[in-house]
């Protein structure tokens, strides 16, 4: 085991990689043994965001929804890793994870909800063991530390896997975090979605490293890139970086090397800073025709069955926009009352006020 | 019962929170081989092992971001950072997490997490190690402050501080830490967060202070006894939540208030008390309630630290001065 970890030198540029951009299997011997249904499920999640996504971008157009952070172009990388993350260990999102979140238990509805304003979709329902989403970039890879930590100090055989940016990757406390896992050995997963962009700086503009995989060497222990719109290459490598954390090998570092096809949230404008060339190439190494691809080669797929997922789909993204809408507007109270356990004199005098303003 | 200071009451504390609940775990710079540079976790990682008392990298964001994510997976996490002038690193993982995560889980998750700091000047101590900036901490919700003043409400007050669930920042006043000796009991105690605590009676004057402003505002009140003024003196100890009904009590009593407080005059804890005595007991006053605080500039180094901290001979002054308004 831990072969694929140690087979890809970052320092050389070596990137782990399945299926090509045309969904050939570069690399057989490295192709997980995952069952039909598995196969179809990873794909399914896959789907499911895309079409997810756009309905968000619509419903935030048509003003029903707040700002948005898009995944699309991310799905083999957000879905590949969720999909090789036990139900007993921890995930910590940050705003661009919809769809990780979705495939580790999160409700859509939920997620909309959020989205549209409400603060009760951040909540994960209990036994869904995810963090809220961190909105400051780069500060919640010391959670899942500090998290992992805490489970190994007590005993317990749970792993923790963080999400972040390669934006994220230049904040300090990226690199305590790093630095504590590597000391510490705890058994943390960095999964970073090096999407090439932070808002409009590009990634050479983060780091002057060749990777940022080999950052890991530096905090002493494994980097690895992986293609990242591959989501077999993702799913193996995480599965087995999540299998050392447990084994008690300590931390790893992934970068899943990928784009993000939309804007950075519905606020911005990304063409003023990409070319429509670049686009265009990244849009020929879409992470879900590329499986496609895959899935149709062993039988999988075919149009009729795309015909039926996409309906499928397109009605649970009805069904959770509706949910969503349709959900209780937060009462006055709910602004107040998860401040504290308790909530002190001076909370209860400032919503008695706000409830007479309210009248 | 023995007699001990601050910074054995905490030590005390730690020993027995860490006895008691298998979840507490101490970290920090130093906290471990060494003891601490103030020693007040001396002790521990002999008793307790390198898994409970855990000596970090130099990192205060790092200490306080990875006892976040041990708080909120169930472990309680006791942080020491070295001085309140190096919290600042640690600022986001405390406004932007720790306070907000019980908010932002809609309560599916809370963050029990202490913050351990020697806080204040008056140590002759180097640039940056004499920091007061308790009204920042008190100013973001979803955090309580607290600070001690005696050996014996760090004791309790510590216990009461470890096992709440809610992040709780808890400032030692440095000066006072083996400045005062005082019976402290040997068994737990717990003593409720956000009450203040009446440390001598008087009718004419309100007198609130915290930490080591408190033995200088006790002097002045003896001194001001001595010409007939009966002054109270009340130790705020929680700055969040603070303890409004023996404020005002007292205000509405007295008439005349003053807050001493060593933190920087503009937006100081003291002001929210002037504004919340303004509220709530105006029509009670005789006078303007004064304050006597640091200044907003730069805490000096120590050649002129003296002019920096109040003192008691300012406090009578101001006592004089409010009781002839």
């Amino acid at each position: 085991m831990l072969s694929l970890l140690g087979k890809y030198d970052p320092l050389k540029g070596e990137m782990a990689q399945i299926l090509d951009k045309d969904g050939r299997i570069v690399n057989p011997d490295l192709e997980p043994k995952l069952s039909n249904d598995d196969l179809k499920t990873l794909y399914r999640f896959m789907v499911l965001s895309r079409v997810a996504d756009d309905k968000a971008l619509k419903l935030q157009r048509q003003g029903r929804f707040g700002t948005y952070a898009p995944v699309r172009g991310q799905e083999a990388a957000e879905v590949g890793s969720a999909y090789a993350l036990p139900r007993s260990d921890w995930m910590f999102p940050t705003f661009r994870e919809m769809a990780a979140m979705v495939v580790k238990g999160m409700p859509l509805e939920s997620v909309f909800l959020y989205w549209m304003g409400n603060e009760l979709g951040n909540a994960a329902p209990e036994g869904v063991n995810i963090f809220p989403i961190s909105i400051p970039v780069g500060t919640q890879p010391l959670h899942a530390v500090g998290a992992a930590w805490a489970a190994k100090i007590k005993g317990d055989d749970v792993a923790t896997l963080v999400y972040f940016g390669d934006g994220g990757t230049s904040e300090g406390d990226f690199h305590e975090a790093m630095n504590f896992a590597g000391v510490f050995q705890a058994p943390t997963v960095f999964f970073c979605q090096n999407n090439q962009y932070a808002i409009s700086i590009p990634r050479a503009r983060q780091t002057a490293a060749k990777t940022l995989a080999q950052k890991a060497i530096a905090y002493g222990f494994a980097g690895v890139q992986v293609d990242g719109n591959d989501v077999l290459a993702v799913y193996a490598i995480t599965k087995e970086a999540i299998a050392k954390a447990h084994a008690g090998g300590g931390p790893t570092f992934i970068e899943a090397y990928t784009y993000r096809l939309s804007h950075h949230t519905t606020s911005d404008d990304a063409t003023r800073y990409r070319t429509k060339e670049e686009v265009a190439f990244w849009e020929e190494r879409d992470p879900i025709k590329r499986f496609q691809v895959y899935l149709q080669g062993k039988g999988l797929w075919a149009d009729d069955y795309e015909k039926g997922l996409l309906d499928e789909v397109t009605q649970l993204v009805d069904k959770a926009t509706d949910k969503a809408e349709n959900w209780p507007a937060p009462s006055p109270e709910d602004v107040f009352k998860y401040t504290y356990a308790e909530m002190p004199w001076t909370l209860k005098e400032q919503l008695a006020k706000l409830l007479e303003t309210l009248g | 019962m023995a007699r001990l200071n601050i910074v054995d009451a905490i030590n005390l504390a730690l020993h027995q929170e860490m006895e008691r609940d298998e979840r507490v775990v101490v970290l920090g710079e130093d906290v471990g081989r060494n003891g601490g540079v103030f020693r007040v976790t001396v002790g521990l990682l002999e008793k307790f092992g390198e898994n409970r008392v855990i000596d970090t990298p130099l990192a205060e964001s790092g200490i306080v971001g990875t006892a976040i994510g041990m708080a909120v997976y169930g472990l309680r996490p006791v942080a020491e950072l070295q001085f309140m002038g190096f919290l600042y690193p640690a600022f986001d993982q405390l406004i932007s997490h720790a306070a907000r995560i019980r908010t932002r889980s809609r309560g599916r998750f809370h963050c029990p997490l202490v913050v351990r700091m020697p806080y204040g000047g008056g140590i002759k101590a180097p640039e940056h190690h004499s920091e007061s900036t308790e009204a920042i901490l008190a100013h973001t919700p979803g955090l309580k402050v607290v600070i001690p003043s005696t050996p014996y409400d760090a004791k309790g007050l510590l216990i009461s501080a470890i096992r709440d669930p809610d992040p709780v920042i808890f400032l030692e006043p440095k000066k006072v830490y083996r400045a005062i000796k005082e019976e402290v009991p040997e068994e737990e105690y717990t003593i409720p967060l956000g009450q203040a605590k009446i440390l001598r009676e008087g009718g004419h004057l309100s007198l609130f202070s915290w930490g080591a402003m408190v033995p200088p505002s006790l002097k002045a009140a003896t001194l001001a006894q001595k010409e007939g003024i009966e002054v109270e003196v009340i130790d705020i100890r929680s700055i969040y939540p603070f303890d409004i009904d023996t404020i005002i009590n007292s205000v509405q009593k007295t008439g005349r208030a003053i807050v001493v407080h060593e933190a920087a005059r503009t937006c100081g804890f003291g002001a929210e008390l002037v504004a919340q005595i303004n509220e709530k007991a105006m029509l009670y006053l005789q006078a303007p309630v004064e304050r006597i605080t640091g200044f907003d500039t730069v805490f000096p180094l120590l050649k002129a630290e003296e002019y920096y901290l109040p003192n008691e001979n300012q406090i009578i002054k101001e006592i004089k001065k409010v009781m002839t308004f």
